[in-house]
């Protein structure tokens, strides 16, 4: 049956069904017009303007110092959200407990919750005024709210509002990983003597890697880019408290758009590694469950 | 046959009781379910519950006169009219690319893929900046829409703006819950109906529509919670005009600088009502699909 002469073989691939070229093409047409055209463009504005030129607008101390904001920022709370979302997978699939299905799905409501309305939030929480801020401020004295660590207005701040964001994409994507192990390898793992901390390090742990890899490479992802829900809680202080995003925003306010299309073009570029990385984590995902299906 | 319809819970292994050797001691399942509860009530139910708390603070009364303010009334006119028109384009797009990437093969499915999910990607602000890099003064369609520094056609800080912005930011949502939904379910039943001779357009809406409705319903629910609230990409080619094109999420953060912080959360509260509607649509479709796929094992069993 399979072996069919290869010249029967037609674009779109051996099926009845009706609708290729029409879907296909309306496709291809949607996603050229919404983002290859714009994408191109802005590529384009960045090439009409000298090399030289662009380099310098991405190297200048107020984009430099933005990168290591964003960056920075974004990988504490990776970070943050790879241990605590592990922790929160975990609990959710392995114990039962009442309450377990109202906390699943509120784990989704970064998804769902408006990027303005968790900053305003943030920002109302962890302000002095507010009930988390309050025992920050008191905990810490003002000396050391002043110096930096205040939860608000600050880059710690930032980094509060980034680890909101992430945390649905590690939890999401360990969930599955974790309940589609099956009970048997643990069941064979105390059998042969393994105590529970063992058959976690050596069992579950690998089984489970790349797909924690996947979600804080998405989350770390995401936080780069994200922006309505920091600039509520941010500083925006100009070479201190500022997000590459929110610099590139100042830029277009200011109709400097070669400068802003020259750090656009760094944060797409970032967009397509992260893609590319999430990728390569998912095959091997793929090839570290398939073995341990065996 | 029957596993055809969702394998999804057919798939996995069945979970029995864990054994004492297979799950962990009493302490440290109860200290691991504290950090979690109180993480999850601090960090994710603790922020929803103060936009309700701070929007009421001030009494009924304050709340409904901020609501009527004309400027955020228009926000919200405004934002109602670019997810009237970017929902229904982005739905239709979906369920093209879902039919097109789940049912045939062809080169270069991971790049249209890879490219459909790309905005999910790609930082908002970046999104908008390329509309206003190819619509703006200095722009690179300049000569098209602009007579020296007034626009002839007004596309940036005007509704299509907006409206094409959002259709960026939200086109991923609805072809990525269809597209492994519909991958899972095969095509064996549509190329039935066609064998039996039905139309395409019978096939799809009798068939496979029946099929996707929940995951369809779902898709869309969450296209439309993301197209109102959507900051980042509308910020960038809005130009802030309250009263003009000021969307809520954009309104929400006018009056968060002009310190009319109690109008702001009143206003987060319609947006944040938007969120648990969609967390509540997206539990139900989850318990639907389990319901179905539960059913479709005892039929075929029994």
């Amino acid at each position: 049956m399979h072996a069919q002469p290869r010249k029967h073989h037609r674009f779109g691939g051996r099926t009845i069904l009706p609708g290729f070229r029409l879907t296909l093409g309306y496709t291809l047409v949607y996603v050229s017009l919404l983002v290859l055209i714009p994408m191109a463009a802005l590529i384009s504005k960045v090439f009409s303007v000298p090399v030289s030129q662009t380099w310098e607008m991405v190297t200048s101390n107020r984009a430099i110092a933005s990168y290591a904001l964003s960056f920075g920022a974004s990988a504490v709370a990776a970070v943050i959200n790879g241990i605590l979302g592990f922790t929160v997978a975990w609990v959710l699939v392995r114990y039962d407990f009442p309450g377990r299905r109202f906390l699943d799905a509120i784990v989704d409501l970064p998804f769902a919750l408006p990027t303005a309305v968790a900053g305003l939030a943030l920002a109302a929480l962890y302000s002095k005024n507010g009930y988390f801020g309050n025992i920050f401020y008191n905990l810490m004295g003002p000396e050391a709210w002043q110096a930096g660590w205040a939860t608000a207005n600050s880059n710690v701040g930032v980094t509060i509002a980034l680890t909101f964001i992430g945390l649905p994409f590690v939890v999401r994507t360990i969930q599955p990983v974790l309940q589609d192990l099956s009970m048997d390898v643990e069941e064979a793992a105390a059998c042969l003597g393994a105590n529970r901390w063992q058959t976690f390090w050596r069992v579950i742990f690998p089984a489970v890697l790349p797909a924690w890899l996947t979600g804080i490479t998405l989350a770390f992802g995401r936080a780069v880019g994200e922006y309505g829900s920091v600039v509520f809680i941010a500083s925006n202080r100009q070479g201190k408290g500022e997000i590459t995003p929110l610099v590139i925003y100042s830029s277009l306010e200011q109709v400097r758009y070669a400068e802003a299309a020259a750090l656009g073009v760094v944060l797409l570029l970032f967009s397509f590694v992260v893609l590319i990385l999430v990728n390569l984590l998912q095959a091997w995902n793929n090839r570290v469950s398939g073995t341990a299906a065996i | 046959m029957a596993n055809a319809v969702l394998p999804s819970v057919s798939a996995a292994p069945r979970r029995r009781s864990p054994l004492k050797a297979t799950t962990e001691p009493a302490w440290i399942r109860g200290l691991l379910i504290t950090v979690t509860v109180a993480f999850i009530f601090c960090f994710l139910v603790f922020p929803l519950f103060i936009v309700f708390q701070e929007s009421l603070s001030r009494g009924v009364q304050v709340y409904w006169t901020s609501l009527r303010d004309p400027d955020t009334a228009h926000a919200v006119r405004l934002t109602l009219t670019v997810a009237a028109i970017v929902v229904p384009l982005n739905t239709i797009f979906g369920l093209a690319a879902a039919w097109a990437v789940s049912k045939f093969e062809f080169p270069g499915k991971r790049i249209l893929v890879t490219f459909i999910d790309l905005p999910l990607w790609v930082s908002p602000v970046v999104a908008g900046l390329m509309f206003v890099i190819l619509f703006g003064r200095n722009g690179v369609l300049h000569d098209f829409f602009w007579n020296g520094t007034r626009q002839t056609i007004p596309v940036l800080f005007a509704t299509p703006g907006l409206v094409l912005a959002t259709l960026f930011v939200t086109f991923p949502f609805v072809a990525r819950i269809l597209i492994p939904l519909m991958q899972s379910q095969g095509s064996t039943e549509e190329e039935a109906a066609i064998i039996l001779g039905a139309r395409g357009w019978q096939v799809f809406v009798y068939v496979t529509l029946p099929k996707i409705r929940w995951g369809l319903f779902y898709g869309i629910i969450l296209c439309n919670a993301r197209a109102m609230g959507e900051f980042g990409a509308v910020s960038a080619v809005s130009g802030h005009i309250a009263g003009k094109t000021n969307t809520i999420p954009l309104q929400i953060e006018t009056l968060y600088l002009n310190g009319s912080m109690d109008a702001a959360f009143a206003l987060s509260t319609v947006l944040s009502m938007l969120a648990l509607l969609t967390l509540i649509v997206k539990s139900v479709v989850e318990w639907l699909a389990a319901l179905q796929a539960k059913n479709a094992i005892d039929d075929g069993t029994g």
